[in-house]
């Protein structure tokens, strides 16, 4: 059962069981609703900008572990950073849990490192980056759902 | 009394021995396969059937020493393709209690329904007619007429479910209008596995001069379906949750109402003449038949007719009843588990949610120990609505599974516990 704890770190757990900067964010800020279809899983994440960079960020919805870890991780790590600096670690997300299985992780990734478990079930890499997906969605100020299909 | 109760065979108690059930499982090759290193505990039939090798060889057979087109050549292999493929009409059509004349191969339960849908419906809807539903259904018999109401202008409701599962007879003799045209409804929910009482809604329906569809796509791999003892017109079916191919499926069309039905789909084999003047169509089945048919799919599937028609049905009734009861009992011990719904009538999948740990990370948790379940909205969004849950676990069973896979399943669902606290 290795995999299985490689996937359902305590971290994830944790994040899991109290999920941060859940709710509903006061206006001014942006927001954009995320979509799995295949599962259900529904986001809606918002973000407010200023000066440049993501002064707040929260979500809300429904969803597995592991995507609701990942949103309440993305928001963590995302919070105080430059919008430019958002994308480069949207980047390495994407990059890190659709990356071969042996491919090392830099540690530019901190915390969200915990999510390269989720390479080894490939099932389960759209939970992992709906959230991701969604933010970016609500950078560009986008008002149109996003769906992982 | 129920359709169910009529079209089930009567109580048998005696279910199958160890030594009948390791038999059976040796003809489905897939019933010794591996996944994630561990033996494949398969409970997920109620999404597609594992196949028995007769029918993996049958088709195989076809393929390698009997191919060629059907309603084609003059020549003998054709003949024999045509002769192979109508005897497989006749044997479906008999499986389901109705005329070769009236059983349509389609590619599957969906394309059964968007036929009667967009042949039958569409030429007989007008506005202000409505179509009844209930809230149980698949997605497939959802959209399919909310298409043609789109087109038509006429109205999809929903009859309402209760708690339990089971569909509200009240109201939906209630919603049953002068304005209904036509009512569709499942056999068997995919989710609950609740049968619903066909004939006694079919009547109710037939009452106010609807027409009546049945989705009987979880139905077939359960239970004798006979559809003139269901009195239903329209009947729709997939080979592949038939222990048969998938890509092949039958539509039941009663005689009379087949007849003045529209071509669904143009093309050739289903043409008396084409001229740019106008084309006539030819009769029966073979107008809806357009193309060159899943000729493997139907051979295979008659097949695997063949096949289950070796088995005493009632005892294999009797071991799913079985298995099913033995699952509903010891899911009762998991622990932050619910179960769905508690239909008096139950076949084939039981549904449940844990509180501590959504359907899809229950699903890889089972995964992991080889164990397939489906996890998810199964299509069913409505019905997802209706219980206030976004997805469940569905653990379903068929006439191969036996009460040690439930176990596993258990065992697993305790291991949930373990790792979502």
């Amino acid at each position: 059962m290795s995999d299985l704890r490689e996937l359902y770190q305590e971290v994830i757990l944790d994040h899991n069981r109290r999920p941060r900067n859940f709710g509903e964010l006061e206006p001014p800020c942006s927001e954009a609703d995320g979509h799995n279809p295949l599962c259900g899983d529904q986001i809606r994440v918002y973000v407010r900008i200023v000066d440049g960079k993501i002064e707040k960020v929260m979500f809300q919805g429904s969803g597995c572990a592991i995507s609701k870890a990942s949103a309440s991780m993305m928001t963590d790590a995302l919070t105080g950073k430059s919008v430019q600096d958002a994308a480069k670690l949207f980047e390495g997300f994407q990059a890190m849990v659709t990356s071969d299985m042996d491919a090392t992780v830099g540690d530019e990734m901190g915390k969200l490192a915990v999510f390269a478990g989720v390479r080894e079930f490939p099932a389960r890499i759209k939970c992992a980056s709906l959230a991701w997906h969604t933010l970016q969605a609500a950078l560009k100020g986008a008002h149109e759902m996003v769906s992982t299909e | 009394m129920s359709v169910a109760q009529a079209t089930r065979p009567p109580k048998a108690p005696a279910g199958l021995t160890h030594a009948e059930l390791n038999a059976l499982r040796a003809d489905f090759p897939m019933m010794s396969a591996q996944t994630n290193g561990r033996p494949l505990v398969y409970l997920d039939s109620a999404v597609t059937a594992q196949k028995p090798q007769v029918m993996i060889d049958a088709a195989t057979r076809f393929y390698e020493r009997e191919y060629a087109s059907v309603h084609r050549g003059v020549y003998s292999l054709s003949q024999h393709a045509t002769d192979l493929f109508e005897q497989a009409r006749a044997k479906v059509a008999d499986a389901l209690g109705a005329g070769k004349d009236e059983t349509i191969f389609v590619r599957g339960t969906t394309e059964a329904i968007n036929l009667v849908a967009q042949s039958y419906g569409r030429s007989v809807l007008k506005a202000g007619d409505e179509i009844l539903l209930t809230q149980m259904e698949h997605h497939s018999n959802i959209v399919p007429w909310q298409l043609v109401a789109e087109q038509t202008g006429a109205r999809v409701i929903a009859a309402p479910i209760t708690d339990d599962g089971e569909i509200d007879l009240d109201s939906f003799e209630r919603l049953l209008t002068g304005r209904t045209r036509i009512v569709a409804f499942t056999h068997v929910s995919n989710v609950l596995g609740t049968v619903n009482p066909v004939r006694q809604m079919t009547r109710m329906a037939h009452r106010r001069g609807a027409v009546v569809l049945v989705d009987g796509a979880q139905a077939i791999q359960h239970l004798n379906v006979d559809v003139k003892e269901l009195e239903c017109d329209f009947y729709a079916v997939s080979a592949h949750k038939h222990f048969g191919p998938a890509g092949i499926g039958a539509l039941y069309a009663r005689r009379s109402i087949l007849d003045a039905m529209p071509p669904y789909h143009g093309g050739g084999a289903m043409i008396r003449s084409v001229d740019f003047g106008g084309s006539t169509y030819l009769d029966g089945p073979a107008r809806f038949e357009a193309g060159t048919p899943h000729i493997a799919g139907a051979i295979g599937w008659a097949a695997s007719i063949d096949y289950l028609e070796t088995l005493d049905r009632q005892r294999i009734a009797a071991h799913e009843a079985d298995l099913l009861g033995y699952a509903r009992d010891r899911l009762s011990e998991v622990e932050n588990l619910r179960v769905l719904g508690n239909p008096s009538e139950r076949v084939g999948a039981v549904s449940f949610f844990m509180s501590n740990a959504h359907p899809h990370d229950v699903g890889t948790v089972l995964d992991q120990r080889g164990i397939a379940v489906r996890a998810g909205h199964h299509c069913c969004q409505p019905l997802m609505k209706r219980f206030g849950l976004p997805a469940t676990v569905r653990a379903s069973v068929a006439l191969y599974n036996m009460r040690d896979e439930i176990d596993a399943l258990i065992d697993g669902l305790h291991e949930v516990n373990e790792v979502f606290g």
